[in-house]
């Protein structure tokens, strides 16, 4: 007999979970979108957002908004700082270029995070109940919801920034075409830098977030892997690109790890999404809303 | 190599294309052919030489990559998990049916070979970031299936133990006949590609790199070329992950990991893109660096940290040196050590004039 209710319960934390996957991939969507960057270290600069802010109310004891507030503005200095010293050397390079400098930025982040804070694990306490909510045959842990409707918000945030304000729209002509964008009077340069921040602003949100959920170490970065099979499924550069494959890795990874791992003894959840993500490059490489490119020489 | 044309005149076309086209450069190589055979097994003492083993093996795979992404311009963040093909490959073959290493490592390559022609289909298609996430999704599936597969991984802790190889009955066993067993495939792999890149199939790969399309409309058949490519590159990759296999006794596959690919990845950026002396410098240069770290702060961290931080400071600073070399040849020299090698030898050509 099919239990549904362990079907149930595998999907409502899929999706949960891939709100907040959604959120981290929102970071690797605006970088790109706005600066054609591919950053491979978006895991990492979760794990610095996270290890600033636990390190802020664990060693300095402030009080939790006042350590996010500090991880923000913490994330958005290094965004503008990271954009001026290694990024913008690398401008009209090939793609590998960036690419490895990230990889490189990477292995930087993850051994600066353990030298200057320790490589125990720390908590980072929210004040959020930890009993899971239970919802007629769900259970739905706090902390999961909260991240998703952060998640949520700041995505609908960043659709209306690009469809209506006007610092959006300049960042999508820049997108489009850095030169023409130039000559139409757009500081290319200084949106270079507000993307690599916003970027900051999302990463810190998701080691708040992630934080509390898995605790402040070294593996938090590894979250940051989940990030290319959501951003491939929905879409390099596509908002809601980032939730749907968000929701679709999320849900396929729990009940993939639902089902599969009793009878192979674990890792599937490291490994569905992966699957999933060649298919789809197969099929749409320029994934479910992305922009296909069509190249001329 | 070191290079003074002066006096030299080519008269045919072979002597131009040559490998060595001026006497200085035969002389060159053949001091550095005694220095290798000759001087340095007897000068050093077996620490030194398993530290060039390590380099050795480096060099190989550094080369195969350096075909892939310097000379055909595509990404891999999978060369690892292709190494750790090779490996299992050649160690199941040497294991269950006791073929010698003359036969289980070429086919250990080939296998290699194999997975990495299959991985490089989709490069058809999807080009730079695309394949680069393609393959590092194949790291993750191979380390997958070796780790989960237990007919391929032998069970316990997914590593096999290798028999040493043997060369007429005689067992290599210590670092300096381990020496001279690598120190061939190094000069095979070395001198292999160093042909391969002056052949047709070369200039193919440059064109490709250059520009695709344009390559294709000029009668080069990229999708043959670039499966080609990476055939021939994961083939260096599985000779390299059997080599290592070899060397330590064990088939392990947390020794071909994420960090596996991406240090050979660096060792190809330091060294230069596109560049088989390059490969070599970036081999070396990378697996001389943690050894360094390890020295100096064995040697001096002492005096400013206590011994547990220094213990802690290790592979961290590793890592951090690792990541700020990788940032720093991107921004301030994107060729790398062999543009500076090229660089001190165009001084000295002239030298003592200008220009």
């Amino acid at each position: 007999m099919f239990d549904w209710q362990f079907l149930l319960l595998l999907v409502s934390n899929g999706i949960l979970l891939g709100l907040m996957y959604a959120l981290i991939a929102l970071g690797f969507v605006l970088v790109y979108k706005a600066t054609d960057a591919i950053n491979f270290a978006q895991g990492e600069f979760v794990m610095i957002a996270g290890f600033a802010v636990a390190v802020a109310m664990a060693a300095y004891g402030a009080p939790w908004w006042l350590a996010a507030g500090i991880g923000l503005a913490g994330m958005i200095a290094f965004g503008f700082g990271l954009e001026r010293t290694m990024l913008r050397p690398l401008i009209g390079r090939p793609v590998v270029a960036v690419i490895m400098a990230t990889i490189g930025l990477a292995a930087v982040l993850r051994g600066v995070g353990p030298l200057m804070w320790g490589a125990e694990t720390r908590a980072l306490p929210l004040p959020i109940a930890d009993e899971p909510l239970v919802l007629g045959p769900l259970l739905i842990s706090p902390i999961q919801l909260v991240g998703a409707a952060v998640s949520l918000l700041f995505l609908a945030g960043f659709a209306w920034f690009f469809l209506k304000s006007r610092k959006g729209i300049a960042m999508r002509a820049v997108a489009d075409d850095q030169q023409v964008a130039m000559a139409m009077g757009i500081n290319v340069e200084r949106y270079f830098g507000i993307a690599w921040a916003m970027a900051g602003v999302v990463s810190a949100l998701g080691g708040i977030v992630w934080g509390n959920l898995l605790g402040v170490d070294v593996h938090l970065a590894l979250v940051g892997l989940k990030v290319f099979p959501v951003v491939i499924l929905g879409g390099l550069d596509s908002i809601p690109g980032a939730i749907v494959g968000g929701l679709i890795v999320g849900v396929v990874e729990n009940v993939a790890a639902g089902y599969i791992d009793p009878l192979v003894g674990g890792g599937t959840k490291d490994f569905a999404p992966y699957v999933l993500m060649i298919v789809a490059l197969m099929i749409r490489p320029y994934g479910i809303f992305g922009k296909q490119i069509i190249e001329r020489i | 190599m070191i290079q003074r044309e002066c006096g030299v005149l080519k008269t045919s076309y072979a002597a131009d294309m040559a490998l060595y086209p001026l006497p200085i450069a035969r002389k060159t190589m053949v001091a550095i052919a005694v220095l290798f055979a000759l001087v340095l097994p007897v000068a050093l003492d077996p620490y030194y030489l398993s530290i060039l083993n390590l380099i050795f093996i480096a060099v190989i795979g550094a080369i195969g990559l350096n075909i892939l992404v310097g000379y055909t311009g595509q990404i891999s963040v999978g060369h690892g998990a292709f190494m750790s093909v090779g490996a299992y490959t050649a160690a199941n073959l040497a294991v269950r049916l006791d073929f010698p290493f003359w036969l289980s490592l070429p086919l250990g390559g080939l296998m290699a070979a194999l997975v990495g022609a299959i991985v490089g289909i989709p490069s058809l298609r999807i080009k730079g970031l695309y394949l680069a996430i393609a393959t590092l999704a194949a790291q993750f599936i191979i380390e997958w299936m070796i780790n989960h597969f237990t007919w391929i991984s032998g069970g316990v802790q997914a590593s096999i133990e290798v028999p040493r190889p043997t060369l007429f009955g005689h067992g290599i066993a210590s670092q300096l006949e381990m020496y001279f067993f690598l120190l061939v495939f190094v000069v095979l792999a070395v001198v292999g590609a160093l042909n391969l890149m002056r052949s047709r199939i070369g200039r193919a790969f440059v064109a490709i790199r250059d520009h695709d399309i344009a390559a294709q409309i000029i009668g080069i058949d990229v999708f043959r070329y670039k499966l080609l490519a990476f055939a021939i590159s994961s083939f260096y990759a599985g000779v390299t992950g059997v080599l290592y296999t070899y060397y330590l006794g064990i088939a392990n596959y947390e020794q071909f990991q994420l960090g596996v690919s991406i240090d050979y990845l660096a060792m190809i950026i330091i060294g230069g893109l596109g560049s088989i002396l390059g490969s070599v410098f970036g081999a070396v240069f990378i697996t001389l660096l943690p050894i360094a770290i390890r020295w100096a702060m064995e040697s001096f961290g002492g005096a400013l940290f206590s011994q547990q931080a220094v213990l802690n400071l290790i592979p961290n600073l590793r890592l951090i040196l690792f990541g700020l070399l990788i940032i720093f040849f991107l921004v301030v020299e994107p060729e790398g050590l062999s543009r500076l090698w090229r660089n001190i030898r165009n001084y000295f050509r002239v030298w003592p004039f200008a220009y």
